[in-house]
């Protein structure tokens, strides 16, 4: 044993967590002062939205990246628990927008409602599209902000512990796993679809962007406040996350990332680790999904479907895997991406005998990109961070043992 | 059928020599009201005069159905067609008539119709003796059975049997004679023809009752007990309330609006208008406006006791005789056992084409998967490459069945060699990362989709499948499968045994085998790793495109379509166990056949049927981790 050197706070290890926040809070009041509501008005109320959501779409990255980057299991289910989140606080929003339209449209009667009469007007509104006039018992709660806003954690919390019990201790891994998760979402999605899940079938979800009690804030002011709380959010999830991989903890999760095997034979539970960490991430991205579709307003079950899954593991693999900030890089970039080159706004390329119309060719460059990046960029963006950094790899014997079989921590890449 | 076959008749008739009909003609004229203005009670001896008395008399019966017989101001009968109009007795032309025509309500056609049928089952035309007894299979009444009884003996053997049939038939439903009946319900015991089964529903159908004691007059099929399974409460007590002995509980929706109509100075009986928010506080108030007699009085919960104890409560069935009830429900009994048999066949069936479709789609997943341990997400993209093929080879050559020919191994081609490229280009570079293969496949399969979107368009494009392979294999009501399922079955045992005589009897499957249990190894045998991969990944690919066209000739051809296969080619492939082709069977046959089961268990709604089914292969992850045929030896453990 050597004598160690007293250790640093671990902010102070790790420099990229202070830059992040940093630019995090530049971007946050930059855009606050740009906004309508709060500022000069350059940026519009939308834009202000999608920035908010993109934020959201950062913190899931965040957690795809703890469960993918740092404990190599390839989640493509991840999206269940952001749009489980979304379904949960969307509740509550429905519920109680519902009620306060009820119980206006009920006071015009000569005699004050009962509070069965109010609950069934609210479920007559929110439940005849399907051709139902009950609340179903996964409404019970949605009465109570506190209590769904448990739930939010705690539902997903509990569906990924169940699962990730039920596959790790199965010896369930690697590309087994991976369809295991998608089959996973696959289901839940289904699940929804139907008309009688007690979720509205496949209208999901409406209104959400309208806050009950909150009738008197316009959109603007909305937006920013979400922009906020995404903000913080996410500020908050990446030292959590930042933390967590740092320490001794952090240590034995990369372990059983680059060799499972021989970490179990060094007597560590591997299946707790895992355990913890798939739980962790799944609550992460359920309170991502919960602060997204406020701000989209709406949510249906093809938002569970396994490709919008898949997509968060390109962006965390185009930001660069392994490291918390090449999440949140890959899924602003390619998010934002995505959005300006589908949404038609980006120039089209007249070539000799033939247009390149970016809405239709797109998806193309993007599936050739991604392509391209595993095969020449398997650190992603962050791979360009490290270069410039001056981080490379240590001199090691012996063959290269790839990204996903040792990965470097910074100062180990340092030395 | 009646209107033209009658139609056919008459004009058959008139193409007849005239001649006068005496005993025609007296009927009318015995019988010129009832004729003019016939009632459905009277009007049946009328008819049956008229048809007694010959071809005449059946013209004329067709031509009132059709409401094409008109009456003169002198009493005779014209029949008329078009413009023209002939004497209905004579059967001579009557120019420049203008007869009142005759209306017949639709009651008296049904007795004209019955008497038309009657005849015609004599008729000595087979064809339209058949069509005579499809009418009466169709929709028999009491008057038929009398006609089949009296009918003169059927030579045809096929048409006699089709009027055994229909006599049993209507002897069940119209028979006056319970013994009869009953000899007739054990006579086709065992049948499960929907005719036979549709003539058992309305004897065996019940009424419910609540009487003080049990009624000795009704055929009662069972006694119920109020809380039993289908007879809740709620039912005890709305059976009461529809038969006047409980008078109607009050609904909380009766109670407000009675509430509301008695509002006097912000309070309802002596309960603030404010509180009635409260349940406890209407019932307060509601009490009090009865006791005023401002309201009627609603039953009480006591009293809805009281009547449930002093009354029992039956099922009854319509029928009055309880030999018939039994023998027509032991006959149900029968008919349903041999009808779940019949289904749990066609199901079957239905599970082995599905179970075929599955196995073409995963093959060369399964095979890729055992050689490189990677998961082509692309797959799903070759199978509808292989659709696409298909179609495009059908617009380039019109004839069905030779584009289908010239398609199949042109689309095993062309996906065979996007394997191979596939693999030169991407997957070689990613060997032993499964996750990134994983990844790449993946975006090499958005790419794909969106370049089928923009070539082919957003809309789903035809792939017909011949003549020969539309219509269906039907063995009888119950069991039925289409021919291009069976087509599909033939080209999946095809696939297996191909697949078997590649990898038992060639050097290439022995250097594949080699290579899937141990690949160094078989490396330093001599055997090239890499060229044994590529030539296994174009082999999948191809089985992928063979697959495409095989689901495009059933279903629509869509850039989504190798989506809407991959996850259960996936599940397919984990549940059976990588490596082996008979794992890759077992694991088809598994999920193709439990999917077909949980539809049938659940038919409303496949959505339900599709997520149990993945919950179930979550679970039995769990206790065959490796799946139902694990590979075995070193390669096991990498």
């Amino acid at each position: 044993m050597t004598d160690r050197p007293t250790r640093q706070p671990f902010i102070l290890r790790n420099p990229s967590i202070l830059a992040v926040l940093a630019v995090l809070a530049v971007f946050t009041v930059a855009v606050t002062l740009l906004s309508q509501a709060y500022g000069s008005g350059v940026i519009p109320t939308s834009t202000v939205k999608v920035l908010g959501k993109t934020l959201c779409l950062a913190l899931a990255a965040v957690a795809m990246d703890l469960v993918w980057g740092y404990l190599g299991i390839l989640s493509l289910g991840q999206m269940a628990f952001f749009a489980l989140g979304g379904y949960l606080i969307g509740q509550w929003l429905m519920y109680a927008r519902t009620e306060a339209i009820v119980a206006a449209s009920l006071a015009g009667n000569p005699i004050p409602p009962t509070p069965a009469e109010l609950q069934e007007g609210v479920a007559n509104q929110i439940f005849g599209v399907v051709g139902s006039s009950d609340l179903p018992p996964v409404w019970s709660f949605a009465h109570s902000l506190p209590l769904q806003l448990l739930l939010v954690v705690a539902v997903p919390g509990l569906l990924a512990m169940v699962f990730g019990w039920l596959a790790f201790r199965s010896r369930v891994n690697g590309v087994y796993l991976s369809i295991l998760t998608q089959a996973m979402t696959l289901a839940l999605a289904l699940w929804l679809f139907q008309n009688d899940s007690g979720f509205r079938g496949n209208n999901g979800l409406s209104g959400l962007q309208n806050i009950p009690g909150l009738d008197g804030v316009d959109q603007a002011r909305l937006s920013v406040w979400f922009l906020w709380a995404s903000a913080l959010a996410l500020g908050l999830a990446y030292v959590l996350a930042a933390w967590l991989v740092s320490g001794k903890f952090g240590s034995v999760v990369r372990a059983i990332r680059d060799d499972e095997t021989r970490v179990r034979f060094l007597g560590y539970p591997v299946e707790g680790f895992k355990l913890v960490v798939f739980t962790l991430a799944a609550m992460i991205t359920a309170v991502a999904g919960a602060l997204y579709y406020p701000q989209a307003g709406i949510i249906n079950p093809a938002e569970l479907m396994p490709i919008a899954s898949i997509y968060l593991a390109v962006w965390v693999a185009i930001g660069g895997r392994g490291r918390l900030y090449g999440a949140i890089i890959g899924a602003v970039v390619v998010s934002l991406l995505s959005s300006w080159f589908t949404g038609g706004r980006a120039p089209s390329i007249h070539l000799p005998g033939y247009t390149v119309n970016w809405v239709d060719w797109w998806q193309v460059a993007l599936g050739v990109s991604f392509v391209l990046v595993t095969l020449f960029a398997p650190k992603g963006i962050a791979g360009i961070v490290d270069r410039l950094g001056g981080i490379m790899p240590p001199r090691r014997p012996g063959r290269d043992p790839g990204p996903d079989q040792g990965a470097l921590q910074e100062q180990e890449a340092k030395a | 059928m009646i209107r033209p076959l009658t139609v056919f008749v008459l004009t058959l008739l008139l193409a007849m020599p005239a001649s006068a009909n005496p005993a025609l003609e007296a009927v009318i004229a015995d019988n010129l009201d009832q004729i003019e203005k016939p009632s459905r009670r009277t009007v049946e001896p009328v008819v049956a005069q008229i048809a007694a008395t010959g071809p005449e008399g059946l013209a004329l019966l067709s031509a009132w159905t059709n409401r094409s017989l008109g009456m003169t101001d002198d009493g005779r009968l014209l029949i008329v067609d078009g413009d023209g109009a002939t004497d209905a007795v004579t059967g001579k032309p009557v120019p420049a008539a203008d007869p009142k025509m005759l209306r017949p309500n639709s009651g008296v056609r049904g007795v004209i119709e019955s008497a038309l049928v009657a005849g015609e089952i004599s008729d000595p035309d087979p064809a339209r003796r058949a069509a005579a007894l499809a009418s009466i299979a169709r929709d028999g009444t009491a008057e038929h059975l009398a006609a089949l009884r009296a009918a003169a003996p059927e030579d045809d053997p096929a048409l006699a049997v089709q009027r055994n049939r229909a006599l049993s038939l209507l002897t069940i439903q119209f028979d006056g004679d319970p013994a009869a009946r009953v000899a007739a319900i054990e006579a086709m015991a065992g049948d499960v023809g929907l005719d036979f089964r549709a003539a058992l529903n309305p004897l065996l159908a019940t009424t419910r009752i609540a009487a003080p004691a049990e009624p000795t007059d009704a055929n009662i099929a069972r006694e119920l007990a109020v809380g039993d399974d289908g007879f809740p409460r709620e039912a005890a007590i709305a059976l009461l309330t529809s038969q006047g002995v409980l008078q109607p509980r009050l609904t909380p929706a009766d109670q407000r609006t009675a509430l509301a109509a008695n509002i006097e100075g912000g309070s309802v009986g002596g309960v603030a208008v404010a509180d009635l928010s409260d349940p406890a506080a209407r019932d307060r108030a509601y009490e009090a406006l009865e006791a005023s007699g401002a309201v009627p009085p609603a039953a009480t919960d006591a009293e809805a006791e009281a009547a449930l104890a002093a009354h029992r409560f039956f099922e009854v069935y319509a029928e009055a005789d309880s030999d018939v009830t039994d023998a027509a429900r032991a006959a149900q009994v029968g008919a349903q056992l041999r009808l779940a048999a019949m289904t749990g066949v066609d199901l079957g069936l239905d599970a082995l084409s599905l179970a075929s479709i599955y196995f073409l789609a995963a093959i060369g997943l399964a095979v890729t998967f055992g050689v490189m341990r990677v998961i082509n997400m692309a797959h799903g993209e070759f199978i509808m490459m292989g659709a696409y093929t298909g179609y495009t080879v059908q617009t380039l050559i019109a004839d069905r069945t030779l584009s289908l020919v010239v398609a199949l191994p042109l689309a095993f081609a062309v996906t065979a060699l996007a394997g191979v490229i596939l693999y030169r280009l991407v997957i070689r570079h990613l060997a032993h990362r499964p996750l990134e293969t994983l990844l790449a496949t993946f975006g090499v399969s958005i790419a794909l989709q969106q370049l089928a979107k923009n070539i082919f368009g957003t809309q789903a494009r035809p792939l017909t499948a011949p003549a020969w392979l539309e219509g269906a294999i039907t063995v009888n009501d119950v069991i039925g499968v289409s021919s291009i399922r069976v087509a599909i079955f033939v080209l999946a045992l095809l696939f297996l045994g191909l697949f078997l005589f590649i990898m038992k009897r060639t050097r290439l499957g022995l250097e594949v085998r080699a290579v899937t249990q141990n690949p160094g190894m078989a490396a330093s045998m001599g055997i090239n790793p890499d060229r044994i991969a590529m030539m296994t990944f174009g082999l999948g690919s191809g089985i992928a495109g063979i697959a495409g066209v095989a689901i495009g000739l059933f279903a629509q051809v869509t850039s989504e379509l190798g989506q809407q296969y991959i996850v259960q080619s996936f599940m397919t492939v984990v549940v059976g166990g990588v490596g082996n082709i008979w794992g890759t069977l077992a694991g088809a046959a598994l999920i193709g056949g439990l999917s077909k089961v949980i539809e049938f268990l659940n038919p409303a709604n496949t959505l339900a049927a599709q997520t149990f089914m993945i919950l179930f292969i979550i679970i039995f992850i769990q206790f065959r981790p490796r799946g139902i045929i694990p590979q075995r030896g070193r390669a096991a453990e990498a």
